[in-house]
């Protein structure tokens, strides 16, 4: 269980010496119990308080990553069960099957498409960041021949190398060695094996079992056999299970601090049925699952799926944003029109994807108000007349056209003598209320 | 360390309504979380009504239009394909005809409209107006007579126009869908004001308004988690009324319903695109909570339909 700022405080030296940079360990306490400072901050803690301490600090869902350099998945780190408390902090990883009855050009076609899968979406890349390689054939040989085929063509995609054969599991970890794969396929009957190939092979471990319980035993098991690093899987494959069994992990692990759950979820959303299989990972995706695998990659179903993943795991209370400045759409001329907006990523996109429908060139002037939408960014006091004038004088964009004029968004007409006051010699004109107005307003000028 | 179930009760439930007169369909009703059944009871499915509209729906992009060439110049011809063909468990019709800047229809002949199509259905209406608040004050209580005795749900009723419709709706024994703009605080007020007029909270629909998978879905998905929370670990009644999850229209109008493959080639196919985002859109807000949702396309409402037999 989290301890309280007080409870931390009774276990500090109590000296008020100020090494840890906050003026009083009370406030340095307070700062631990938020999770904003780090106990190596104080040099005079005792080792009876780190070792207390250590453990309630710990995240209650262990950091795991997955993967090597820039590919590496960070799972785990959760600390709440709904958004609006506190950003979900790691985003579920996407992972789709290749199983080893796949014939060589199948397994190449899966491998490229995963390379290729990346998507330029709101200022995020997000791509289908790993590959779960499946001993479906049960053959050793087999198996070895599809993790070979898999790493040469996608070096540098994580991958989770599946079966509950031993020597199998050894013959494919020796191929991708310090690459941080997860071995899946640790069970009740091979824990002892496998839990010493991860130790050996410095991998995560991929513990399956049926039921809460089962899965608790197991993974203590394993723990005492020296592997920390685990991903769970308590066997639910349809979806009634998988949120009863997802919500009640992370209930146990965050609200219990149950450390022999408090391990990243992997889910099987399979189906043959492409728009279920992408329900069924949205389900993952919404509640609590560090990996969902799936059996296909669809554009449509990433695409959606990375929009859903990317909704989720925002910060509720810091909106997504885009970069101050302004932006040119197609090639503006001097005589194209300016226009302006505020930087909340939706709105951003939202208006200059319809500028682009438009195909009439224009300049977008985006302004920080610490992303939000027009209406709230003006209700909040950020898009003023005042602001917006020192923003574009500041922006030096004048030099640039023919007709100083800007078009302000049609919410906020109110504001266009307040501008026109501010920036003389400029024409603010009033432009469309909705951004989907905008290309019959930019074609009729 | 042995593993204890860390399962929660709740002290509220959710209201249950039933809607319709000669086939009725209820949903509501729970007193835990989506689908949380392991501590608690879920007693209906969630309900998905077909949207269709008084005039041709010219606006919907082509993939969602298209399925309903040949019915979709009729209310009444759409009505009897979405309950015969698609086996619509519950049909919105959407006066958007209605509105002044559309064919500014007259509130009777929108009654007339919804007579029609009551005739030719026997599965629940809901019926809604073209969102613009004065219109829908007049409108709405015209159609909420047209349609008395037949169970339906009226919809929406938002701050500026609530007295009104809410009378209307009470008069002719109506269920009533609220509105209010993505906050919670606003949403609770405007079920209390509609209450303390006397209408029954066990028969109001919460619209804590939707938004697209992509433009905004974030925040509908957190306020229904909050109403939800609020209904069930502190019993709010102002809370408890179920919530509506309107998809279609706010799906069908974004960019990635409608951008061609050919100018983005990494978004894939457009049918499948458009169906996937209405697909999605629903799925999370009914892990968000929603009972009740307006839909456009049948494979969208097929795709969620399996994914509610999984999760019941
Ligand atoms: C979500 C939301 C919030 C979120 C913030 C989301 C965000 N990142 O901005 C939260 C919950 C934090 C919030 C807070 C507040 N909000 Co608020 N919020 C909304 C809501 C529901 C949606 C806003 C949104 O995301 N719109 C989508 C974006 C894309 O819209 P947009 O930026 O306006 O862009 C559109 C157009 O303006 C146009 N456009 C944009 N740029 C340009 C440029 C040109 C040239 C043209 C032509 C067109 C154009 O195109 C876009 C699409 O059509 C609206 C209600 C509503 N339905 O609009 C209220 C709303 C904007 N909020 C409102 C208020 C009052 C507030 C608060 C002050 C409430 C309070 N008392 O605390 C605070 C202020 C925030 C602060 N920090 O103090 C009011 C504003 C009232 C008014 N008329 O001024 C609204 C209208 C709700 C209401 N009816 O009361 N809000
Ligand atoms: S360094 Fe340690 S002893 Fe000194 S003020 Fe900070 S917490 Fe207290």
């Amino acid at each position: 269980m989290a301890l309280t700022g007080v409870q931390i405080f009774k276990l500090l030296p109590k000296t008020n010496c100020k090494k840890c940079g906050h003026p009083t360990c009370l406030a340095f306490a307070m700062k631990l119990a938020q999770r904003q400072a780090s106990l190596d901050s104080c040099p005079d803690v005792s080792e009876e308080a780190k070792q207390v301490l250590g453990e309630a600090s710990a995240p209650p869902i262990r950091p795991v990553t997955f993967g090597a350099a820039d590919k590496a998945a960070k799972m785990g780190e959760e600390t709440v069960l709904f958004r609006h408390e506190k950003k979900f902090v790691n985003p579920c990883a996407f992972a789709v099957e290749v199983k080893d009855t796949m014939s060589g050009d199948e397994i190449n076609k899966i491998a490229d498409d995963v390379l290729n899968s990346e998507i330029d979406r709101v200022g995020q890349k997000l791509r289908v960041d790993a590959v779960f390689i499946s001993n479906a054939s049960n053959d050793a040989g087999k198996f070895e021949s599809a993790v070979k085929a898999v790493a040469a063509k996608a070096p540098a995609v994580p991958l989770i190398i599946s079966t509950s054969n031993p020597a199998a599991a050894e013959a494919a970890l020796k191929l991708v060695a310090g690459k941080r794969p997860i071995l899946y396929g640790a069970d009740e009957s091979n824990a002892d094996a496998m839990a010493g190939l991860a130790k050996t092979y410095k991998v995560i471990l991929g513990v399956a079992a049926k039921g809460l319980d089962a899965l608790s035993t197991l993974t203590e098991k394993i723990k005492g056999l020296g592997v920390d690093d685990m991903v769970i899987d308590p066997g639910s494959r349809n979806a009634k299970e998988i949120i009863q069994d997802n919500t009640l992990i992370r209930r146990a692990a965050v609200k219990k601090n149950f450390k022999a759950l408090g391990y990243p979820v992997i889910t099987f959303a399979q189906r043959d049925d492409k728009m279920l299989e992408l329900l069924m990972a949205a389900l993952g995706v919404a509640k609590y699952s560090s990996i969902v695998v799936m059996s296909s990659i669809e554009k449509w179903k990433d695409l959606a799926l990375f929009t859903l993943r990317q909704n989720i795991y925002t910060d509720p209370q810091v909106p997504m944003q885009v970069e101050q400045k302004v932006y040119n759409i197609g090639e503006p001329t001097p005589e194209s029109p300016l226009m302006i907006t505020t930087n909340f990523s939706l709105t951003y996109f939202i208006v200059s994807g319809e500028i682009e429908n438009s195909k009439v060139p224009c300049r977008l002037a985006v302004m920080d108000c610490e992303g939000l939408s027009v209406l709230t960014g003006w209700a909040a006091g950020k898009f003023t007349a005042s602001k917006i004038a020192t923003f574009l004088q500041e922006s030096g964009i004048e030099k640039d056209l023919k007709n100083k004029e800007l078009i302000i968004p049609g919410y906020v007409a109110i504001l266009s003598g307040a501008i026109e006051e501010k920036l003389p010699g400029w024409t603010i004109t009033v432009g469309p209320r909705e951004a989907n107005a905008l290309p019959a307003f930019l074609k009729s000028r | 360390m042995a593993f204890a179930v860390p399962k929660e009760t709740y002290s509220g439930k959710v209201f249950e309504l039933t809607i319709g007169s000669e086939k009725t369909v209820v949903f509501g009703g729970e007193n835990v979380l989506p689908f949380n059944a392991f501590e608690g009871s879920v007693p209906n499915r969630p309900l998905i009504a077909y949207e269709i509209q008084d005039i041709p729906p010219d606006d919907w992009p082509e993939t969602v239009r298209k399925v309903y060439e040949g019915v979709s110049g009729n209310p009444v011809a759409w009505a009897k394909y979405c309950q015969d063909t698609l086996n619509a468990k519950a049909i919105a019709l959407r006066l958007v005809g209605t509105h002044p800047d559309r064919n500014n229809y007259s509130p009777e002949e929108a009654a007339k409209t919804v007579k029609d199509v009551l005739a030719a259905i026997n599965v629940p209406l809901i019926i809604l107006g073209s969102n613009n608040a004065d219109k829908d004050s007049l409108v709405l209580v015209a159609v909420s007579e047209a349609a008395k005795g037949k169970n339906c749900i009226i919809g929406k009723a938002q701050e500026a126009n609530y007295k009104t419709i809410a009378a209307a709706a009470m008069a002719n024994n109506h269920k009533l869908i609220a509105m209010s703009e993505l906050d919670i605080n606003l949403s609770k007020q405007l079920n209390i004001l509609i209450t303390q007029m006397g209408f029954d909270k066990e028969k109001l629909v919460t619209d804590p308004m939707c938004s697209a998978l992509g433009y905004g879905l974030e925040y509908t998905y957190s306020v229904m988690e909050r109403i939800r929370l609020a209904a069930l670990a502190q019993n709010d009644m102002t809370m408890q009324p179920p919530m509506l999850g309107d998809i279609g229209m706010y799906v069908w109008k974004v960019k990635e319903t409608q951008a061609p493959e050919s100018d983005l080639p990494s978004w894939g196919s457009l049918e499948e695109r458009g169906i996937a985002w209405e697909t999605a859109t629903a799925g999370s807000l009914l892990l968000a909570g929603a009972e009740l949702f307006i839909m456009r396309h049948p494979s969208a409402v097929q795709a969620v339909e399996k994914f509610i037999d999984e999760l019941m």
